[in-house]
């Protein structure tokens, strides 16, 4: 059980190291050194590793390595359609139009366990893409894509608005429910061919009466219970909701301390009644409360909150956990985090103590557990 | 035949020899190139065959005029040069 971390210059390996008194995590592997990894997929169903990288000058690129394979190799990247002459999607912020390219491939996940070979990528600007040969062909979902409320996505710290969270219930292949920065939560119950926004999401940074607008909110990450997958964590912009329907409806958990902001949410697999968030001061103010770096789990279905410190540091810390940089493995009980200062924190006992592995790598863009 | 070199940053990530290509325009000659070396395609021209925005191609001295569909003319000894744009960082 090894701990992948995707960063600004590279993926790292991590695992256990050391014997007795040395016993650790240390990196055990590098790959892509220099290069922006964006997005890591660890497919448990067949053991293959997916990194999505971003070479800025010579574009996204796809990396899979087969399960037993020491290398990596490239596959195809998700492509756009040609824009149309007379396409008419502008940032509403910018005004600019919206470019039918790929920019950024910001999330990958497995399809349904009966769908092996099936995979989902969300990308910049506001692509939602699907493969049925792990990662050799790709195909737009046009039907969300042309969605004329796709017009009105906006970027939440990119230009472009995009996909960051794909999730399919285990119970049904074919129901997919994503998260758009900042377009919304949006389900399909047939394999993405019809598209509903989901509601009771409540933004504050728009004029009140247009608080609970479907479409206009920024949910920054969502998480999905697999033993109980109708219920879905969600950290907003602003705040944090619960759904017990499998993503259709949210309902807000108003006191989450020491703040309600933050990016990373990770559900129990196991228990739905538990969840971990990165919590971090304000919007404008992007670091820990107080300078003190601490997780918040909750066991009670958002109710109470523990906010857990043991082994993360307690002063003058500015780490910044990014939507994708905390996972929890399958069992529930090992956490990984990491941050945008370059330090990854383990924890082998849900969160009640941590181990700061190094505070060396590059800043982080997404960790995740590698059975 | 005009010979197209890539930047050694580019070598990093796909292998992309200078070879000799045919081709009237640049277009031409990266299609011929991309042909027997398909892996590269996608590093220098966007799905929509465009000049990636911090790509420079040059072409002699200059810079190519027409990034997105490269009919700047090539003679039959021109050296083309793919390089990393500064633009990029």
């Amino acid at each position: 059980m090894s701990v992948l971390v995707g960063t600004r210059k590279g993926l790292f390996a991590v695992d256990r190291t050391g014997t007795g008194a040395n016993a650790g995590y240390g990196v055990v592997a590098t790959e892509f050194l220099g290069a922006p990894v964006t997005a890591v997929l660890d497919d448990g169903r067949d053991g293959t590793t997916y990194a999505a990288l971003d070479h800025g000058h010579f574009g996204v690129k796809l990396h899979r390595r087969d399960a037993g394979d020491a290398a990596f190799r490239e596959v195809a990247v998700p492509e756009y359609p040609e824009r149309p002459a007379d396409a008419t999607d502008v940032n509403p912020m910018s005004n600019q139009p919206v470019p039918w390219a790929l920019q950024l491939l910001w999330t990958l996940a497995p399809g349904h366990v009966d769908q092996p070979g099936r995979l989902w990528a969300g990308t910049i600007p506001g692509g939602l893409f699907r493969s049925d040969d792990r990662g050799d062909k790709w195909e737009l979902v046009r039907p969300l894509w042309d969605r004329p409320e796709r017009a009105e996505w906006m970027g939440g710290g990119y230009d472009w608005g995009g996909i960051h969270s794909v999730s399919v219930d285990p119970r049904d292949p074919q129901s997919v429910l994503i998260g758009v920065s900042i377009g919304g939560v949006w389900h399909s119950d047939d394999d993405g061919a019809t598209w509903e926004l989901s509601t009771g999401l409540r933004n504050s940074y728009l004029p009140p009466d247009q608080a609970y607008l479907p479409g206009p909110q920024d949910p920054h990450r969502l998480d999905r219970c697999g033993a109980d997958p109708d219920v879905v964590w969600c950290q907003h912009h602003n705040g944090v909701f619960r759904s017990t329907d499998a993503g259709r409806t949210f309902t807000e958990i108003e006191e989450r301390p020491p703040s309600t902001f933050g990016f990373a949410v990770a559900a129990h697999p196991h228990d739905p009644a538990t969840a971990w968030f990165v919590p971090a001061e304000a919007d404008e103010q992007r670091i820990p409360v107080d300078g003190r770096m601490v997780v918040s789990r909750t066991r009670d279905g958002g109710e109470s909150f523990e906010v857990l410190g043991r082994g993360l540091p307690d002063r003058h810390a500015y780490h910044l956990v990014y939507r994708h940089g905390l996972a929890v493995d399958s069992t529930g009980e090992r956490l990984a985090m990491a941050s945008t200062t370059g330090s990854l924190f383990v924890s082998d006992d849900a969160g009640d103590t941590w181990t700061h592995v190094t505070s060396g790598l590059p800043p982080v863009a997404c960790v995740t557990w590698a059975d | 035949m005009a010979v197209l070199h890539f930047t050694r940053a580019l070598q990093r990530h796909v292998d992309a020899p200078t070879e000799a290509v045919d081709g009237a325009t640049v277009q031409a000659a990266l299609d011929s190139y991309f042909t027997r070396h398909p892996e590269v395609r996608g590093y220098v021209v966007d799905e929509r065959g465009m000049i990636r925005k911090h790509v420079a191609v040059f072409v002699g001295p200059d810079p190519i005029a027409d990034r997105d569909t490269q009919s700047d003319p090539v003679g039959p000894e021109t050296e083309i040069h793919v390089m990393q744009a500064l633009s990029g960082g």
